[in-house]
């Protein structure tokens, strides 16, 4: 199963969007959120994005979904500070947060790549309301 | 020249920490505000471990400002500042350094800036300030400057290089999303990197 990792600047939209993301899930999908500064205050953190990352980081690999700008930036950072092997298989999805992260949960449940996920979750029907 | 090193980053702390309302100020009117309380934040933290510790070498002591900023700033400036000052402590000499060190310091600022930000010259960020008082440098050195004056000259430019924010649109971070209406306002990420490149000329000088 592919890991989720969601990062926010906010504490409660990442909380609050795995929270979503889990009720979809089948039961063995890990997903994991990182929000907000080490003070709890709104920012990132990139030392709880490292250390989330290496917990879920299995064979199957990670997706994560970010929001803004230094989130963005952050798991960059992280991302490069992985080994090669184990960069391979970490993924920032161009995806919005909260359906990135549902959509991703699901296809996760059922058996999908992270290629497969990736091509789901990064379509603009993901976005459509209308 | 260790201490000397740890005596400027410590002159820096100062500096951010003191200018926190003034820098949280500029970022109020284009950003989400939080650019001094988090440069302060992570400066304080730069002091406290920098005042307890002692370094055997240059590379030492800036790859644990680079991981203190990048562990506690919580903003676009943590990753931003700490790539820099990592790439920084790759290539700071232990010994006196001269224009070409300096060229090289500035050099490979600018380089962990832009992996990180993936921002040109012109885009009103803290390249602003940074790349012109970089090529400054470069061009000191073709004048067969002194170091004493080409640092004089990088500090120049790297205030006009603030100034020049002032009218430009912003085509990165959280300002971007103001669109023209960025305009008319100095960058507060240009004002932090010419606040610590103004102290590390005045601390060497």
């Amino acid at each position: 199963m592919v890991s989720i990792l969601i990062v926010s600047h906010s504490k409660k939209i990442a909380d609050g969007t795995k929270e979503l993301a889990e009720q979809m899930k089948q039961k063995d999908v890990e997903i994991r959120a990182v929000g907000g500064t080490a003070e709890g205050e709104i920012g990132t953190d990139p030392d709880a994005i490292n250390a989330a990352l290496e917990e879920i980081n299995k064979e199957d690999g990670v997706i994560i979904l970010a929001d803004l700008g230094s989130a963005v930036m952050s798991v960059n950072m992280v991302m490069d500070w992985l080994d090669e092997d184990v960069r391979k298989r970490v993924v920032l999805a161009d995806a919005p947060i909260v359906e990135g992260a549902v959509f991703a949960a699901v296809e996760s449940g059922l058996g999908n790549s992270i290629s497969d996920i990736l091509s789901s979750i990064e379509s603009l029907d993901i976005i459509k309301k209308n | 020249m260790t201490e000397k090193i740890k005596d400027i980053f410590i002159k820096i702390s100062d500096v951010i920490i003191e200018n926190k309302k003034y820098l949280t100020k500029l970022d109020s009117a284009i950003g989400d505000g939080d650019h001094g309380i988090n440069m302060s934040r992570g400066f304080k933290k730069v002091k406290e471990k920098l005042s307890s510790n002692n370094y055997e070498n240059n590379s030492d002591l800036v790859k644990t400002v680079a991981m203190t900023l990048i562990s506690t700033i919580g903003g676009a400036a943590g990753p931003l500042y700490g790539t820099a000052f990592l790439n920084v402590s790759k290539v700071i000499p232990d010994s006196d350094f001269d224009i070409d060190s300096a060229i090289e310091i500035g050099e490979s600022a600018v380089n962990g800036i832009q992996k990180r930000g993936k921002a040109e010259q012109g885009e009103k960020t803290m390249l602003d300030a940074i790349m012109p008082s970089v090529e400054s440098l470069r061009e000191s050195k073709e004048k067969g400057l002194e170091l004493k004056d080409a640092l004089e000259e990088c500090k120049k430019t790297a205030e006009e290089g603030m100034n020049a924010t002032m009218p430009m649109q912003a085509t990165k971070g959280r300002a971007s999303y103001l669109g023209e209406r960025s305009k008319g306002h100095q960058d507060p990420g240009a004002t932090s990197s010419y606040l610590i490149i103004k102290t590390v000329v005045d601390e060497i000088n």
